[in-house]
């Protein structure tokens, strides 16, 4: 089984991605998000992202998926202290990426490594034809 | 005379000091290039510092610098908070279980910044961020100490030279962080970091220099 932490700046906006995917995986993978600096405001929080990895400890991997800014940094921060399961950060866009992730990761026996590679096809979307 | 836990920190308390004076004008410059947040996020950062140095106060000076990288990373919610915890992480373990530092070792803790920094940030020289501010400072210290200045003299050419490391960031174009994303338009504008290192350095060498003098 593979979760995803959903990072962004935004509290609300990493709670509305993980609102938005977890209606198309009907709640079979966990999918936990981190966003926000630790007072809640504007920001990304090594503290709240550590937090989600825990509650992601007995998955079998993690696909973070990140906005932008610092919020690889802090990610790749928090994973210097995190002991748990192997973590990828996806260079997906935010949104799309955890969507697709979402998507795959609902696949039965499905890895880590296909889930990030379902994730990064996100970058090649194409929503509008002309 | 030897840098001792009382020194260093002193160097934190007006570094935060510093900060806080310098709060809005960090503010404003991330407000032209960013996201407006560095002058606060670094201010909370440093007065979360000040509450935690009492806890560590008879610790050694690794620990010391170790306990406030922790801090700014557990308190600062922008890029400045992994960048600026790791580099006092990396400087910490560099000075780990010493009571007494000489100025060999404040050479060593600031390299171990600069690759922390480097390693979490993927920046190089002439990329707009704290690097070109804190990589020329670190030459002009080496450079002084191996003419044969005394450390306090030695930090005020290095605050000298972050100074100007932190200028010769406005031409740049911004090639890391949300500045980056602004292309040429981040031309013009003094990075916030590179400015906010050159504070930091600014606490270092009123430190140093204030301890040759009381010598």
């Amino acid at each position: 089984m593979i979760g995803l932490l959903i990072v962004s700046h935004s509290a609300r906006l990493a709670e509305g991605v993980q609102e938005f995917v977890s209606q198309i995986s009907s709640g079979q993978i966990p999918i936990v998000a981190a966003g926000g600096a630790s007072d809640g405001s504007l920001g990304t929080s090594v503290e709240r992202i550590l937090t989600g990895l825990e509650q992601l400890r007995s998955v079998d991997g993690i696909l973070a998926l990140v906005d932008l800014g610092s919020a690889v940094m802090s990610v790749e921060t928090a994973l210097e202290q995190f002991t748990g399961p192997p973590v990828q950060i996806s260079n997906a866009p935010l949104v799309e990426g955890a969507y697709l992730a979402a998507v795959e990761a609902t696949q039965p026996e499905a890895t880590l490594e296909e889930v990030a590679a379902a994730a990064l096809q996100a970058r090649e979307l194409i929503k509008v034809f002309e | 005379m030897p840098i001792t836990i009382e020194h260093v920190t002193h160097f934190l308390s007006t570094a935060a000091k510093l900060i806080n004076a310098h709060r809005d004008e960090l503010t404003a410059l991330d407000a032209a290039i960013g996201d407006a947040d560095h002058g606060a996020n670094l201010d909370r950062g440093f007065a979360a510092v000040l509450a935690r140095l009492p806890t560590v106060a008879d610790k050694d000076i690794g620990t010391v610098l170790k306990t406030t990288g922790m801090t700014i990373v557990s308190t600062v919610g922008g890029a400045s908070g992994p960048l600026y915890g790791t580099a006092f992480v990396r400087a910490g373990m560099a000075l780990a279980d010493r009571h007494e530092i000489g100025a060999d070792d404040v050479v060593l803790a600031l390299e171990a910044a600069l690759d922390g920094i480097v390693a979490r940030g993927k920046a190089q020289r002439g990329e707009k961020t704290i690097v070109d501010a804190l990589a020329p400072a670190i030459d002009a210290l080496r450079a002084a100490l191996a003419a044969g200045q005394p450390l306090g003299r030695a930090t005020q050419a290095a605050a000298a030279a972050v100074y100007a490391g932190a200028q010769a960031t406005i031409p740049m174009l911004a090639m890391k962080g949300r500045a980056s994303y602004l292309g040429e338009r981040s031309i013009g504008h003094q990075d916030p970091g590179a400015t906010s290192t050159a504070y930091i350095l600014q606490a270092l060498a009123m430190v140093c220099n204030h301890n040759e003098e009381g010598a």
